[in-house]
Parts: structure tokens; sequence; C-alpha cells
């Protein structure tokens, strides 16, 4: 496949690790912010070949990981109702809210469906005007314009029946909110290559500056990671500070402007609860007023919700790459990807399940 | 615990642990399906045949080798390319009992019918298991019909089961393979649960994602004509081949080690997975087999799979190791090593 | 966050949405290209949940391929093993 295949190879990848391994002086703390990268790290053993001088902080990059409990609690409310047809991404399923999941919500007899693309909620919609089909958008600012367009698109239609559950979280105040902590070790970050397809970089030059740490937009193949993770550590070595763009294929400066402005229609900036990293002021994105008709906060009688997180759970401090999930007294004992605790745990991308496989293979490889 | 090599989830772990419902995820062939097995079947129903858990129980009657076994059919959507539940069932029935090593003879098949149903489609059904069985050279012997409300079934479910006789001499298991054996593939891995999920979630795609269902038992018999160091048989259906090579790494307490770059997927299905963002060895097949052989016989088991039509693009796809027991563990295209886990629930596309 | 793969437009349909076939290695998918107006048949879209977020820079990427094309044969004469494999 092209544009993709190229992107695995070997040698080129080779050739960047080996680069990287000659240019460490010393051991760089860097995070990669997108939940994508994290699985491409993991899966293709990047670790193996780049060495021990870099070291990655999973960074707060999983949609699914930081939905807030709030937000999985009405969709699971939502879901319930008999007229109600609840049309999900495959990996917020099975999310965890306070009691329940969407999956346990099914099995009992709710409408839950699986979907790709939001378009299909917008076919269920047309297809059965008698239900109510409610979207659970989530996402970051990749996603939200494929929102906004099923939004507008069902206003030109009026489309009555569908509504959006919309969860959105923005980047740059998280990444603001890890920089300005006193605890944070972070020396230098990969920034989301599809993130900032949709809104160029911008924002993550003036966190460079502000921060004086290095950012390197980075697609999300082998060869990617490893020549972002490259250039950060030559920026490190060198003594500077700036924004860098790795992903010069899909990601311009200015990003992509139609999909700003549908987003800018649609969506206005609030305050956002992040699972794990709690309130960030205006990180996330609500439906404007004017499309008060299309958003199922609005449209249905939803009861206050008071969330509850396992106690033991020590996502925020993992999240924020402040500690590690083998320094949580129940990883791996009370909470596994079989019976999670919490976000991290439960997403394939989160730190806490990727670390319960890193567990696995060091007690063989050790073992006498 | 020290740092540590990375391993992989490549998919959304288990959802909240079973309580008291029984969840989709029991049904799929991974975790949770293995978690039932040994936390309320096992324990309810234990006697030596069952706990073999292999695919078919053999059964002696006479000195004489019977395999058995029972399977379900619930899947939806009815008819898909390259099949429909009937055919399914009929050929998946065979391959339970071919991978036994067992000549299949027999089936039954019985029927719960949604109240509703349409009879033409039914009728279409059963036509197509009478031609899948013929195609196999299996009669299917006795059966039965129940309709229960609407409502109650997802339009027809079918259930089979199967006899047959096995071959004079052969035994396998899942307990039987060996560090130094070879892993065969007889063909290319996804194509059955990609062209479901395409159909079932209206993915439309427009292009040839077809199910691979097909009766193995030829296959199998070419293969035990060529070789008997043949440890055992599996056809990865649910939960894909890393169910299959995870069962077989527990049951015979070995490792596995899996070369990427040999492992065979069709461009269209490897085009939907990466789309979707799923790994094509956790998708179910219906027309593959995998094979652990001796190493002295893996070539000749490799050309007798290449001989047969349903193995032409039969690989070499690794070894069992005595490193890292229970485990099965990849070599990617960069040379380095990630774990292959048995997935707990159901693969699910992911947008992240 | 942001599962996104690179596909070549094969053709394009205005059905009040500008909607294109796209395909993706051996499959074809129906994908909303509003977001990408300058986009065309033949040239590549990353797509993210059905809709195409931006068109791939060709001459971008070939030049900066070409840089990392040159470092792997490079690596490719000088090492046999990967650094850090067993």
């Amino acid at each position: 496949m092209k544009y993709l295949d190229e992107y695995r190879d070997a040698s080129i990848a080779r050739a960047l690790a080996e680069e990287i391994r000659k240019r460490c002086t010393r051991i760089w703390v860097l995070m990669e912010i997108c939940g994508g990268q994290t699985h491409t790290l993991i899966r293709y053993g990047l670790d193996e070949l780049f060495g021990p001088n870099v070291q990655l902080v999973h960074g707060p990059g999983c949609p699914v990981c930081v939905t807030p409990l709030e937000t999985i609690d009405r969709a699971i409310a939502l879901a319930r109702r008999p007229e109600v047809i609840l049309v999900s991404y495959g990996d917020m399923l099975r999310v965890p809210g306070s009691h329940s999941d969407l999956l346990r919500v099914k099995s009992e007899g709710g409408d839950v469906r699986l979907a790709y693309s939001p378009l299909a909620a917008l076919d269920l919609a047309r297809a059965m005007p008698a239900r109510r089909v409610v979207f659970l958008g989530i996402g970051f600012e990749t996603t939200a314009p494929a929102h906004a367009l099923a939004v507008l698109q069902a206003a030109r239609e009026g489309l009555a029946n569908f509504s959006l559950l919309s969860s959105h979280v923005l980047v740059p105040p998280a990444i603001r909110l890890l920089l300005a902590s006193p605890q944070n070790r972070v020396q230098g970050f990969i920034a989301p290559g599809h993130v900032c397809t949709v809104m160029g970089y911008a924002q993550y030059a003036a966190l460079a500056r502000e921060f004086r740490v290095p950012i390197v937009v980075g697609g999300f193949e082998p060869v990617d990671l490893l020549e972002a993770i490259l250039m950060l550590v030559k920026q490190l070595e060198e003594g500077r500070a700036e924004a860098e763009n790795q992903y010069t294929r899909s990601v311009s400066y200015a990003g992509n402007r139609a999909a700003q402005e549908a987003v800018e229609r649609v969506f206005e900036p609030c305050d956002q609860k992040w699972r794990g990293l709690g309130l960030i002021p205006q990180s996330g994105l609500r439906l404007r007023a004017e499309f008060a008709a299309f958003d199922a906060l609005r449209i249905f009688p939803l009861a206050e919700v008071r969330p509850e997180e396992s106690p033991e759970c020590i996502s925020a401090l993992v999240l924020q790459g402040l500690r590690k999930p083998t320094d949580c007294p129940a990883f791996a004992v009370r909470c596994t990807p079989e019976n999670p605790l919490g976000a991290p745990m439960v997403s394939s991308e989160g730190a806490c399940a990727a670390y319960y496989q890193y567990r696995r293979l060091v007690s063989v490889k050790e073992a006498p | 615990m020290s740092q540590a090599k990375p391993g992989i989830s490549l998919s959304c772990p288990v959802p909240l642990p079973a309580g008291d419902r029984i969840l989709l995820g029991h049904g799929s062939g991974g975790k949770l399906s293995a978690e039932l097995l040994q936390d309320l079947f096992l324990p309810a129903l234990r006697n030596p045949i069952l706990e073999r858990l292999e695919d078919q129980a053999i059964v002696s009657v006479g000195g004489i080798r019977l395999a058995y076994t029972t399977d379900s059919f619930v899947v939806e959507p009815l008819f898909f390319p390259g099949g429909d539940i009937g055919s399914l069932a009929v050929n998946g029935t065979v391959n339970d009992l071919a991978v036994g090593g067992a000549e299949p003879l027999w089936l039954s098949a019985a029927f719960i019918l949604e109240e509703g149903l349409e009879r033409e489609t039914l009728r279409r059904v059963v036509q197509s298991m009478r031609a899948a069985a013929d195609c196999a050279g299996v009669t299917i012997v006795t059966g039965d019909t129940k309709v229960v409300q609407r409502g109650s079934a997802d339009q027809l479910f079918i259930n089979t089961s199967g006899i047959g006789l096995v071959r004079e001499g052969v035994q396998l298991s899942a307990q039987l393979a060996c560090p130094g054996d070879a892993i065969l593939i007889s063909g290319t891995l996804g194509d059955h649960g990609m062209a479901i999920l395409a159909q079932r979630e209206g993915l439309e795609f427009e292009s040839a994602l077809t199910s691979d269902s097909a009766p193995l038992h030829t296959l199998v018999g070419d293969l035990l004509d060529a070789t008997r160091e043949v440890r055992c048989l599996r056809d990865p259906t649910r939960g894909g081949l890393s169910s299959a090579l995870n069962e077989i790494a527990a049951r015979s307490a070995v490792g596995m080690e899996l070369d990427e770059r040999s492992v065979p997927v069709r461009p269209e299905v490897r085009g939907a997975c990466e789309m979707l963002g799923l790994d094509p060895l956790y998708v179910a097949n219906e027309g593959k087999l995998v094979a652990i052989v001796s190493p002295a016989a893996a070539e000749t088991a490799l050309a007798a799979l290449r001989g047969h039509p349903l193995g032409r693009e039969a690989r070499v796809i690794g070894r069992v190791t005595e490193e890292h027991r229970g485990l099965v563990v990849m070599r990617t295209s960069l040379g380095t090593s990630r774990i292959v886990d048995m997935l707990a629930g159901d693969q699910l596309p992911r947008i992240c | 966050m942001c599962l996104a793969i690179p596909g070549k437009i094969l053709s394009l349909e205005e059905q009040g949405t500008r909607m294109g076939r796209v395909e993706f290695g051996g499959i074809v998918k129906q994908v909303c290209l509003d977001l990408v107006p300058q986009a065309a048949p033949g040239d590549y879209v990353m797509v993210h949940v059905g809709f195409a977020i931006s068109k791939v820079d060709p001459e971008e990427a070939e030049k900066t391929y070409a840089l990392l094309r040159s470092m792997g044969a490079l690596a490719g004469e000088l090492f046999a093993e990967p650094p850090g494999a067993e």
C-alpha cells in the first residue's frame, strides 16, 4: 500500500535507529502524545531498535482513555432508552463507566451499534425515522471535523431524529498542563500527526517557544516515529527547542482550513474533564446553541450523573507520565486487561495495557 | 518490576469481568470463552474425553476410533460472499472432524427458526447445505426443527454434530507440539472474518472480500498421506490464528515464534484491516488449516498442502520453541519481537 | 488518537456531499471528500472515519523519502542484523 509500506521499510528503520543511538550522549525522556503512535511503538518493538538512551513516556493521546466517566454513563443511560439507537466507534464499547459499559448494556437488550464512521449513523437515522439515533462522538481535533460535517448534513436534511453526544478533547491545553507541572520530566514531544493534519502546528510552535521544549510533529508508521525521535534527539543534543514537522506528506503549518472551519461553525470551546487528568479549562468542544436540536445533551433529559472512579486507579498519574503503570499497587494484581479498574488498562493504546504485555515478556526473558 | 520488552495487545482488552451475565465476548474464542469453559462447563461436565478439549472427541467402539463433534452457527448476515450459514455449518463441522484426522461421514442438523422467517430464506439455506454436503462427501442423516417466538433468535440458528472415522494410526493433539516443530498455514488469513464484518457492518467495500469457507478433509488427507509426522491440526476459526496457536502453546507447554513476513494475507483483506485497525492474526478463517509438523517433515508437508487446490498459498510461518513457553511471539518485519497474545473478547475496529 | 490511512481516489461523485471511491490496497470504499476540495482522481488522501482529512503531497513525500532511502541503502551495506536484535 502506497505511502504506508515504504514507511515500514526495515533497512530505513534500522538506519534511523542506528543514527539515534549514535547521537545520544545521554538519556532523553520523550513523550509521544498520540495513542496510535504508542500502538506502533509497541507493535513494532521500536524500543529494541533505538536503544535505552531514549525513554518514551506515553501521553494522554488516547481518546478512549480520556473520555470522562460522565460521558460513558450518559451514553449508557441513553442506550437503555427503548427508542434510542446508540451508535459508537468500536473501541468505546468496552470502556468501563461507573457501573457498566456499552457492551454490557447491549447484552441487557440496549440497542448499541458499532460504526466505523458517523456517516453510518446518518444512514441509520434516515432508514429508521421512528427511532432516535444518538452518535457517541468522541475524539480529538482529528475527528471533530467528521462530527461537524455529520451535524451539518443532518441540519441540511432536517434529520430530526439524529443527535450527537459530544465529548471532544483538544490536545494543546493538556500538553500545556503537563509542561507546567513541576513534576514534568518530559524533555521533548512527538506531536500527534493526524491532529496536526487538521490543525496545523502553530499551537505547538507556541508551546515550544514558551516552555523551551522541542516538539516534532510525527506520523504513525515505524519510519515516521523513528525519524521524529531522531529529529528530537538532534534538537536536544544541540540545545535547540523548536517545532519541526516530520510528517510533511500530510501536515502543513496551517493545517486543513476547510476542516477547521467546519469545526468552528458547529462547535465552540468549553471546559472539559479528562478522565484521569481532571478538568482542563477550554480543552473541549461543545455544540453551538444554533445546533441544539442535534445535541443529545440538550434533547434528552439526562439525570445528574455522579461518576465513580475506582479509588485504586492511578491513571491520572500514569497519563501524565508521572508514574509508570508498574508503580501502581493494583497493576497486574487487581487491575488487569481482563478486570480493568481504569481506562489506561482498557484501551489498546493505554499505557497500562501496554505495560501489562511488557511485563510478561520480560519475566519470561529473565527466567533462568 | 523491571523495564521490559514490549508485547502487544492489538485490540481493546476485556470488558468488565463476567459478573452475572454472558457477554458477546464469551463466544468469540478468546480468553473469555476459555474462562467460561474452565469455570463453568468443565467443572460441571468433567470427564477424561472432554478434558482433552480438542476440536472433536475421539471415542472408541469395538476397536474402531470415531471422531465426534458438535458446533453451532449463529452468523449474521445469513448470506455473504463465499457462502451462507448453511454451507458454513456443513464445512465447519467437516473441518472439526478433519483436524482430528478423521474422514467425515455423517452430520446432523438441528434448526432453531425465528417465527416470521421467510420460507424462501430457509429453502436457500437448506439447499446450500445439501450442495456443501455433496461437495464434501458427507450425508446429513438426522435433524430437528424448533421455532421460537419472534425476537428470540436472529432469524436462524443451526446446530450440527458430526461423526467421522479416525484414520488408522493417526494421533493428533494440541498437546503434542515439540520444540523444533514447524508451524504451517495452508493459505491466506482473515478472509472469512473480514467478509462477514464488511457485510454485517455495512462497510460497503466495493471489492471482493469473500469468505474462504471450504471443507478441508481432502487437504488433510493429502497431508497425512504424505507424512505421519503431524502433531496437531487446527482450523483457526473464531479468534483467528492467534487463538489456535495460543491454545496449542498452552496445552503443549511450548513457545512459538512466528515470522511476520511469512504470514500470507490477501491485499483486500489487508486494506480492510488497515482501515479498521484490525490485525489479520485475530480474524476468523473458515477454510484454512494450521499444521504443526516435525522439522524433518516440514518440506514434505508444505509440498502436500500446495499440491491441493485449497493449499496453494501454504507457507511455513514459524517454529515451536522451548523459550517463552506458553507464549506466541512474532518476529516483526523490522526484526524486533512482540507477543501475539490471546484476545480477550472480540477484536473491535478502532479509531485511534 | 487517530487512525488514518492513505488511499487513492478512483472517482468522484457529487451527491449533495462530495463523495469519492477510494482504494486502500485491495479494497475500495466510499469516502467523504468535503474536507479536501482540491483533491482529484489519482490523488492520495489520508482517510479517518470515512472522511479524507488531507491530500498527500507527493513531491514532499518523494523529497523526504529519497533521503531516507539513501540512508537505508547505506545502512543495508553496513549491517547484517538490526542493531539490538538477538
